[in-house]
């Protein structure tokens, strides 16, 4: 270890040699036959090495090579991007297709027709004997009026129970749910929204206005949270979405968005 | 009558109680002798006794506050008998208001289709009379206001025109592109004055003009730029003066002071200041956590409207009158406002927060908090009394400008509130949002005063003309619509 810069101090106070640049020159431009001498010569572990020292440093001047080329010529004119955003928005990686989701007309102009281009237009009919199971009442359980709801449903907050005695149907604490997984076709996003209420159930209209939830129904969900307005800048918040899933099998909703 | 209105009503009966009372003004100016007042004194009536002892020539509309508390209606009613020292001299601030009212927009008067992509620059020419408008369809549209249809289109441009700037004397128009070009205009025939400007290499976020009292030819023009420099153009010769690169990241915004200083902000967390004429570094702001996405000066809409105030001085022409006689005007004006020279700036940032600085001191004057999300657009009140911030939390929020303190939230926005403008008598202001409305806002009542849907979606530029008449939008939907009373 040198203990001072007795190098540099030397050539402060001497100067180099009178031939040093020749001889860098010279030195410098015998290098690559040095080089290729050393190539052919070297064997084993030492070659390996070598050759890959080598190896990085060609592939280093190629793309040296490429850049140059690259700031030489000139660029063609960009084409003109879609879709055109204010510059504050430019950098931020904003999803493009925030556009206009919801059509109050056309939303409407559909519920007059009654017809729904929904996702499952075909969906098993349920039957009575499946969604409902009998159960026997009366002191010697000869009746069997009651029926027991084996399905998931959704039950409004403001709905209270009649009567045990009287109650017909039972809907279950353990299957009911008011809230469901709802994704957004064109966003490709998934929320958890709740339930305002089972628009239709195909089966039938007592599935309904039970509020079965089964594969197929339609379903009203909170979109509020999504910051949706209509043309008249009034903030939707009830749309529709049809259940894609068994939620009696899977335990949660699963539904697409009608948009 | 219930018992609660009968308490009420005896209070407001004149007990012949009265405080002594100071009127000061907001910068601490004493505008008289304390005075006798009794305490069912009312706003007019000190309206009235306060343009008296100033000796104002034409009656100005005052507000008037004790400590923080504005009195609305009497006297009694914002203070507190209870708590105050009736012995002493009660102090009054009294703060000015404008002469002149703008009503509120509230119909809208035309939408005009013609652009092909989305409208994301628009901008009322300082004397009220032409609007441009710049779009993703990569062309600048001039359009005429008194019949509210297309008057010239000018596609020079090759790529999105992020940007329009009027100079202050109206009579150029600059517009820069997404490829980082700027063209210059003629507003009358809506074709190109002099060389494209080229240099920058990638887009450009703003430009500024020289201000109207240092060069009433209206030369120099001052762009900021994505690859991190600031450039100072010469608009007649058609190049580049001066590169101002010190920024270590995307110029988001450039501001041209009324003191030969330039103000930038910048996504490397700062903003800083540098001389304009040798582009030498004054002073650097730092603070900020995040990008600064805008900033705003105490004087931009002097410094806008240059040498006439474009409602009171509305008959006068630039024509008329000699260039040195405007440039005084345009000194005079300036020097109301700023007549120290020491300007103050506000800064938003994507930290959430704002930041009030003044150009002769290095350290904030204070840090504005409150805002749940990006800060995207701030702007001063003309009057420079208040600052209004527009966020993506999609609130509004009111600060007072003298030191930054917090004053109210307009919420009524469903998305991200991204621009706002205010009208020339700063009582209202408009915002446009993600929502794909706008909508106006009174700062007297602090409440929302108008809701302007129409766009059919995102509203990504909004203008309230100076002279306070109309109101320009443009946005995702390719129209731009103008607003009127």
């Amino acid at each position: 270890m040198p203990q001072n810069e007795y190098m540099e101090r030397h050539l402060k106070l001497y100067g180099r040699r009178l031939d040093y640049e020749e001889r860098k020159r010279k030195k410098e431009a015998r290098l690559p036959k040095e080089r290729a001498r050393k190539a052919q010569k070297l064997r084993g572990i030492k070659a390996k090495l070598f050759n890959k020292e080598r190896r990085n440093e060609k592939i280093q001047i190629s793309k040296n090579i490429k850049a140059h080329q690259e700031k030489k010529s000139k660029k063609e004119n960009e084409k003109i991007e879609e879709g055109a955003l204010p510059h504050y928005l430019l950098d931020r990686g904003q999803q493009a297709n925030a556009k206009i989701l919801s059509n109050m007309i056309k939303q409407k102009r559909k519920e007059k027709a009654g017809k729904w281009d929904v996702p499952l237009p075909k969906v098993r009919a349920q039957s009575d004997a499946e969604v409902f199971k009998e159960l026997k009442t009366g002191k010697t359980k000869r009746k069997s009026w009651k029926r027991m709801v084996t399905k998931v449903t959704f039950v409004g907050e403001n709905f209270t129970r009649k009567p045990p005695k009287f109650e017909r149907f039972i809907r279950p604490m353990g299957l009911r749910m008011n809230k469901a997984h709802v994704t957004h076709p064109e966003l490709k996003t998934t929320f958890y929204l709740p339930i305002i209420g089972v628009k239709k159930n195909p089966s039938s209209p007592m599935l309904t206005s039970l509020g079965v939830i089964t594969k197929g129904t339609v379903i009203e969900v909170n979109i509020s949270d999504l910051g949706l307005v209509t043309q008249t800048g009034k903030v939707v918040w009830g749309k529709y979405a049809q259940v894609t899933n068994n939620p009696e099998n899977d335990g949660v909703i699963n539904a697409v968005l009608l948009v | 009558m219930s018992k609660r209105q009968k308490i009420e009503e005896v209070s407001e009966v004149d007990d012949g109680r009265t405080v002594q009372a100071r009127l000061v003004s907001d910068t601490g100016e004493e505008a008289g002798p304390p005075i006798d007042l009794p305490l069912t004194v009312t706003v007019e009536q000190l309206g009235l006794i306060c343009n008296a002892l100033l000796k104002n020539d034409e009656p100005t509309p005052y507000l008037f506050f004790v400590g923080e508390e504005e009195i609305k209606k009497t006297l009694n009613s914002a203070l507190d008998l209870n708590s105050i020292d009736t012995e002493n001299v009660i102090k009054i601030v009294y703060q000015p208001q404008a002469v002149f009212k703008v009503r509120p927009v509230t119909r809208c008067t035309s939408s005009m289709p013609g652009h092909a992509e989305a409208v994301i620059s628009i901008s009322f020419s300082p004397d009220g009379e032409h609007l441009a408008s710049g779009s993703g369809d990569t062309t600048v549209r001039l359009w005429d206001l008194t019949t509210e249809t297309p008057h010239h289109t000018c596609a020079i441009h090759k790529q999105w025109v992020m940007c329009v700037a009027w100079s202050p004397d109206g009579k150029k128009l600059a517009s820069a592109c997404k490829a980082g070009n700027i063209i210059l205009w003629d507003p009358t025939n809506g074709k190109q004055i002099g060389r494209t400007l080229v240099g920058h290499k990638k887009w450009i976020n703003c430009l500024s003009w020289e201000p109207y009292h240092q060069n009433p030819d209206c030369r120099r023009l001052a762009s900021a730029g994505t690859d991190g420099d600031c450039r100072i153009w010469d608009t007649v010769l058609g190049h580049c003066i001066l590169n101002i690169s010190g920024h270590s990241s995307s110029v988001t915004a450039v501001r041209w002071g009324g003191s030969g200083l330039i103000y930038t902000s910048s996504k490397d967390r700062t903003v800083k200041m540098w001389r304009a004429d040798d582009g030498i570094l004054c002073r650097t702001f730092s603070g900020h956590a995040h990008w600064v996405n805008n900033i705003a000066l105490n004087t931009d809409y002097v410094l806008r409207t240059g040498p006439f105030h474009p409602i009171t001085d509305r008959k006068k022409k630039y024509s008329e009158i000699e260039k040195n006689e405007l440039k005084e005007m345009a000194l005079r004006r300036y020097n109301e406002v700023c007549p120290d020279g020491v300007e103050s700036l506000v800064s938003c940032s994507d930290d959430f927060t704002l930041y009030l600085w003044r150009s002769n001191q290095n350290k904030c004057v204070e840090r504005m908090t409150g805002h749940q999300n990006v800060v995207n657009d701030v702007k001063y009140s003309p009057d420079v009394k208040l600052i209004a911030s527009a966020s993506f939390d999609k609130s509004i929020r009111l600060w007072r400008a003298q030191d930054g303190k917090f004053i109210t939230t307009f919420r009524g926005h469903v998305q991200a509130a991204y621009t706002l403008a205010w009208s020339a008598d700063s009582r209202l202001l408009v915002s446009g949002s993600k929502d794909s409305t706008l909508k106006v806002w009174s700062v007297q009542t602090k409440k929302l005063a108008q809701e302007l849907p129409g766009h059919a979606d995102e509203v990504f530029a909004v203008d309230w003309a100076p002279d306070g008449t109309r109101v320009a939008s443009g946005g995702k939907d390719k129209v731009v619509k103008l607003w009127a009373y």
